[in-house]
């Protein structure tokens, strides 16, 4: 293991610097703000990559459906904010004033009572963390005290994260169907949609993002993130050891959830409207691609990630649409195939060496302890 | 009476959706045979699996409208030959797929679950940029149109009808290969301890590439029934991929009867369901109740008493 000093050993704190500088200081620096607010969208990706890093990269837990906790996070903030925008006195030409405007188009004359609480912001954040943690609690619960893990665990997340989905379009009159919540306007009088809004957001984006890195960070290094590596790579010795795995997989679980969730209130305030397109089968998939693109083991690694696919994704979709879905496909083989641990596992192997070479004194002492071998990651 | 019909027409009602239920129900068995022979005895996750199939419905439908261009006299027959060249598309496909790729990540099924989605990722695209967007109709021969009048209300359709005995005859079919016959009994041999089977002379790599090549072959005589009875577009295999996945592990993995119940249960309820509710909502309350027992009873319905 290398010297750590505080939470990061030493060459992460340099990864923590250039972070820094890259989200506070070049991308403010550099790109008008709808780039930027562009950064800031895929940025709130990269706290559902994180949460993925903790919870497959080591717990071994591959979710298929962090989709489904980036969706209710970001329904309830943009249920709050929708609340906000549809006062009687801005949709006094609906039959019934006062209720959000997709709700009087499919003829609902009566707020339903779990819209109650987003009324209120401090409700709101509560629950933006609580209702997918809960979720996740519930079906952690079920699933981990029963035993399932690995592929069954994934289908059924995939299969959870399609209920929702169909569930969300089926219930137009209360979701918004398809279009999903649209035309958010104000958080507490404030506007979202102008550029000064878009700016500061996009750094209170950027310091929630930073304080989930602490906190998995904080989690990595702790004496549970090491059992939750004995637990990916031979769950049996560890039960045997006299430790309940099940409850250790639910909390790592719910803290993926709560990242995920983080994010898509994230995206909701940032983006302005949320849509079950951001919940279903496909999106969850793409998400671990961010997570696996950056190094599954790496929780800097599924930033740049997160930031690099959809990038790509943005720069292939606008000039080439034919070839974006090659692109990913090729991609997840690829990163299967060829670099299992990411981007963050081929610069930790090829270029790190080269650069220590050049500088040759510095020497730096192998691999970190958590960047373990995943050769059991499964 | 019930609700505003007689006592006849509900029960009429209830067995032409018991129908449609058991149509359903063909189509989910077609798919799930082959997922249960890749997922359930080789443990891949295989989530092209629908683009297997798709590419069944494609072979059929060029079939269909070579015949109707070149050899009109035979029209009447197509259909038997489109499904044998369907198989041998996906079959091959299969191999292929599995030599480049799936023989590399056995023993990492969370990453061929990864590699496969990626691969349907690139087949969709595939389809769209060759085929169209479109989704695209075969023109049925004429026996297969009309439909058998049981009473004045009841109507079973012909290709339905159809559809279902071919499904009877592929289940028989994929039960004798599998549980009766000597490459089926290597197999299984392999699926069960990989080392031994090798040290009596099995040739081991052999059959994980005919096996996957079997399981994407069924897969696309599915889609060549499945061009019977609906229309086939690039992206409809990714519709049926969860629902096929789950009536696999609800059936219990490596349970061949198991996948069936599982599929007959999954079908008949969500068609019946869907005479009460809207399709959303009877498709939601199938699946959550699928979760539901799964989380309870997680090794499915049916499960195989072997010593592991």
């Amino acid at each position: 293991m290398t010297k750590r000093f505080g939470p990061f050993a030493g060459r992460e704190w340099i990864a923590l610097l250039i972070l820094g500088l890259l989200l506070f200081v070049v991308f403010p620096t550099t790109l008008d703000v709808f780039r930027l607010n562009l950064v800031g969208k895929y940025l709130t990706y990269a706290f559902v990559a994180m949460g993925l890093v903790l919870c497959w990269g080591y717990g071994g837990i591959l979710s298929l459906g962090q989709g489904v906790f980036f969706g209710l996070g970001g329904y309830c903030m943009a249920m709050f904010l929708k609340l906000e925008a549809s006062t009687p006195e801005a949709t006094k030409i609906q039959s019934t004033p006062g209720i959000p405007d997709f709700m009087d188009w499919n003829q609902v004359t009566a707020l339903p009572w779990w819209w109650e609480p987003f009324h209120s912001l401090p409700l709101t954040l509560i629950l933006v963390i609580a209702v997918p943690v809960f979720f996740a609690f519930v079906i952690g619960l079920a699933m981990f005290k029963r035993r399932v893990g690995g592929v069954y665990f994934a289908i059924i997340t995939q299969a959870i994260a399609a209920i929702l989905t169909i569930l969300i379009i089926g219930q137009q009159g209360y979701t918004g169907g398809v279009n999903g919540i649209t035309d958010l306007r104000t958080l507490l009088g404030w506007d979202i949609r102008t550029d000064d809004a878009k700016f500061v957001l996009y750094f209170v984006n950027g310091g929630l993002l930073i304080a989930c890195l602490l906190i998995g960070q904080g989690i990595r290094i702790s004496k549970f993130g090491r059992l939750m590596i004995a637990i990916r790579d031979k769950e049996d010795r560890v039960r045997f050891s006299g430790y309940d795995v099940a409850n250790f997989k639910i909390f790592i679980f719910c803290m993926a959830a709560a990242f995920s969730a983080i994010g898509g209130a994230m995206f909701a305030l940032q983006v302005g409207f949320m849509s079950p397109s951001f919940v279903g089968i496909v999106p969850s998939i793409e998400m671990v691609i961010f997570c696996a693109v950056g190094g599954r083991l790496s929780l800097f690694g599924a930033i740049y990630g997160a930031l690099l696919v959809n990038a790509a994704k943005t720069t292939f979709s606008e000039s080439f649409p034919e070839l974006w879905l090659f692109a990913m496909g090729g991609l997840f083989i690829a990163v299967v195939m060829a670099f299992p641990n990411g981007l963050a596992g081929v610069l930790h192997k090829h270029i790190e060496p080269r650069i220590y070479r050049l500088f040759g004194g510095l020497r730096g002492s192998g691999t970190t302890g958590a960047v373990s071998s995943p050769h059991a990651a499964e | 009476m019930i609700g505003d019909y007689t006592i006849g027409e509900f029960t009429s009602i209830l067995a032409m959706q018991g129908f449609a239920g058991l149509i359903l129900f063909s189509v989910f068995v077609l798919m799930a045979l082959g997922l249960a022979i890749i997922f359930g005895q080789m443990g891949v996750i295989n989530m092209a699996h629908g683009e297997f199939m798709i590419l069944g419905a494609y072979v059929t439908y060029f079939c269909s409208q070579f015949f109707s261009a070149y050899l009109p006299g035979l029209f009447s027959i197509y259909f038997f030959i489109a499904m044998a060249l369907a198989f041998c598309a996906s079959f091959g496909l299969g191999i292929l797929v599995e030599w480049g790729m799936i023989r590399f990540l056995y023993k990492r099924p969370l990453d061929t679950l990864l590699a496969t989605w990626g691969l349907s990722l690139i087949l969709q695209q595939f389809y769209r940029s060759v085929f169209g967007a479109r989704e695209v109709g075969v023109t049925l021969p004429e026996w297969m149109l009309g439909a058998v009048n049981l009473t004045d209300i009841i109507e079973i359709p012909i290709n339905g009808l159809f559809v279902m005995g071919l499904t009877i005859i592929i289940t028989v079919a994929v039960y004798l290969i599998m549980f009766r016959s000597g490459w089926g009994k290597q197999v299984r041999a392999v699926m069960q301890n990989r080392v031994m089977a090798g040290a009596v002379g099995i040739n081991t790599k052999m059959v994980d590439r005919i096996t996957f090549g079997l399981g994407c072959g069924i897969a696309g005589i599915a889609g060549s029934a499945f061009t019977m009875i609906g229309s086939t577009g690039p992206t409809a295999g990714q519709l049926y991929i969860v629902d096929t996945f789950l009536v696999v592990v609800f059936g219990g993995a490596a349970s061949l009867l198991g996948t069936i119940a599982s599929a007959f249960t999954i079908s008949q309820a969500q068609s019946t369901m869907e005479f009460f509710m809207s399709g959303s909502m009877a498709k939601v309350l199938t699946l959550l109740t699928v979760v539901g027992i799964l989380m309870l009873r997680p090794q499915g319905l049916f499960t195989l008493n072997i010593r592991r």
